[in-house]
């Protein structure tokens, strides 16, 4: 089952990806393609190179071998233009990572305004506009540490929509998070997919990849074990390790 | 009976000589060493706290060689004395300096004994506070960097707004104590004939012969000053208090 939206031209082009940390090889040949309105998700055991994939994509770690494009744009390029990428990606993480000095409107605020240098007045509306979307209305002039970590990670969510990316990548977004307020979150991520958002997550919640993904892919020891819709890939997997995992977690 | 007239009372009746209450010569020259200690202490304060912001973003800066400059900047100034300094920039370096000519057609130094107390404290006091900034800036998570360079700033950006902001409420209070002593420390500036507090208390007390008057009155003006500085940093912290962070 997918969302049934529009999926348009490739976006994110992973090629023969290898990344190392010194002798630790933690990504082998990593090949995926991601195209725009598409939702993508990564599972697979701890370790096993997920986070690390995203990091690259919007070049928090740069690969050791292989291409990475965003958009046409080589994110392996030594004359990488930081910005430019980043304006195109947008990142959430496990810790929420806001920042804790100012408000949840001020989070939202503070990119456009400081990198890309936009009208205070008009990112403020914009900022309103974002954390109502979110359902935070009413907790604008909240600090961080005010929050529950629901409402956190879907300011963060907010923040990362601000500067308008293309794609948006999730990192274990609801790892941290109590049932309960897990489901917030989801739901919020659904609308964004809904509404055509490329949407590139890594996560451990099964059923919300099921439900949302147009692409699964497993991984396990930094390589791509399996892909395929989540209906096949979750319900019939052709790997025993995929398998194996899913017995584990499901 | 007003404060002057008790005062001269109690030096004719009772020999306690607070002179600089009842006599207006000795009154101007212990407030111009007022004025010149908290002259001396502000600017030191503002220009030592800007070392230390600096000299922070200079340990972790990429080239391998501002790097080395604040270190050796750092160990330097934090493992000598303040008065050994002070000297070395007064009598040392100070006369390798080309002298200007002054409004009466003599010889005059570039820079001012009260200019070298400022260079000389601003640099000792600074080397704490890239320490003490260090502290505050290891203390932020690298996920919040992380958080702030996937938003597409850079180290100076995310430097600016988040890495300090956050890094500034972690050391406030080291950085009062550093402060206080740095108050403390423009006193050394008398052995370089700097017109501060203390200079002027000794010229009153050698002339006016009250030394035991003036050491409680330089005692308790110091306390004063402190007490105003610690206020006012106290104020400083309260203001920079966020809800839920860092309690």
């Amino acid at each position: 089952m997918t969302t049934g939206h529009h999926i348009g031209r490739p976006i994110v082009v992973i090629e023969g990806v290898e990344k190392a940390f010194g002798a630790v090889t933690v990504l082998r040949d990593i090949n995926m393609t991601v195209s725009t309105g598409e939702t993508v998700c990564i599972i697979g055991p701890s370790g096993s190179g997920k986070s690390t994939l995203l990091r690259c994509i919007n070049a928090l770690a740069p690969v050791t071998k292989g291409s990475i494009t965003v958009d046409g744009q080589q994110v392996n390029d030594p004359k990488l233009d930081k910005l430019a990428l980043r304006r195109k990606v947008g990142m959430v993480f496990q810790q929420y990572n806001l920042f804790a000095h100012k408000t949840a409107l001020q989070n939202v605020m503070m990119a456009p305004i400081h990198v890309l240098g936009q009208q205070r007045a008009e990112v403020e509306e914009r900022a309103r506009r974002l954390l109502a979307k979110v359902r935070l209305t009413g907790k604008e002039n909240s600090y961080p540490g005010e929050l529950s970590g629901g409402q956190q990670q879907r300011v963060a969510i907010a923040r990362s929509l601000a500067m308008n990316p293309s794609v948006m990548l999730f990192d274990e977004v609801t790892a941290a998070l109590d049932p309960e307020t897990k489901k917030e979150v989801l739901v919020t991520i659904r609308e964004l997919a809904g509404e055509g958002m490329t949407c590139i997550l890594v996560t451990h919640e099964m059923g919300f990849a099921r439900e949302v993904a147009d692409h699964v892919y497993f991984t396990d020891g930094g390589l791509i074990v399996e892909d395929g819709p989540p209906a096949d890939l979750l319900c019939a997997p052709r790997h025993e390790r995929t398998r194996a995992f899913l017995d584990q977690v499901l | 009976m007003d404060v002057a007239q008790f005062f001269s009372w109690l030096n004719d009746a009772h020999g306690i000589n607070f002179s600089i209450f009842y006599d207006p010569f000795d009154r101007d020259r212990f407030l111009a060493g007022l004025w010149t200690t908290v002259a001396l202490s502000v600017i030191c304060i503002l220009a030592s706290i800007a070392l230390g912001i600096v000299g922070a973003w200079a340990q972790g800066a990429k080239s391998a060689v501002v790097r080395a400059v604040a270190q050796g900047y750092v160990q330097v100034f934090r493992n000598t004395p303040p008065l050994v300094q002070l000297a070395f920039f007064y009598f040392a370096f100070a006369t390798l300096l080309p002298t200007v000519r002054d409004s009466f057609g003599g010889q005059a130094p570039l820079i001012s004994s009260f200019g070298w107390a400022v260079i000389s404290f601003s640099l000792f006091a600074g080397a704490f506070n890239v320490e003490i900034f260090r502290s505050g800036i290891e203390a932020v998570p690298q996920s919040t960097i992380e958080a702030a360079e996937a938003l597409g700033y850079t180290r100076l950006g995310a430097y600016r707004h988040v890495i300090l902001p956050l890094a500034i409420r972690v050391c406030l209070p080291a950085l009062n104590n550093n402060l206080v002593n740095l108050v403390k420390t423009t006193t050394l500036a008398y052995a370089i004939g700097v017109p501060e507090l203390l200079y002027a208390a000794a010229q009153i007390w050698s002339e006016v012969l009250n030394v035991r008057e003036m050491m409680n009155v330089l005692l308790v003006t110091y306390i004063a000053l402190v007490a105003l500085l610690v206020a006012a940093m106290n104020k400083w912290e309260r203001m920079m208090r966020v809800p839920g962070f860092g309690q």
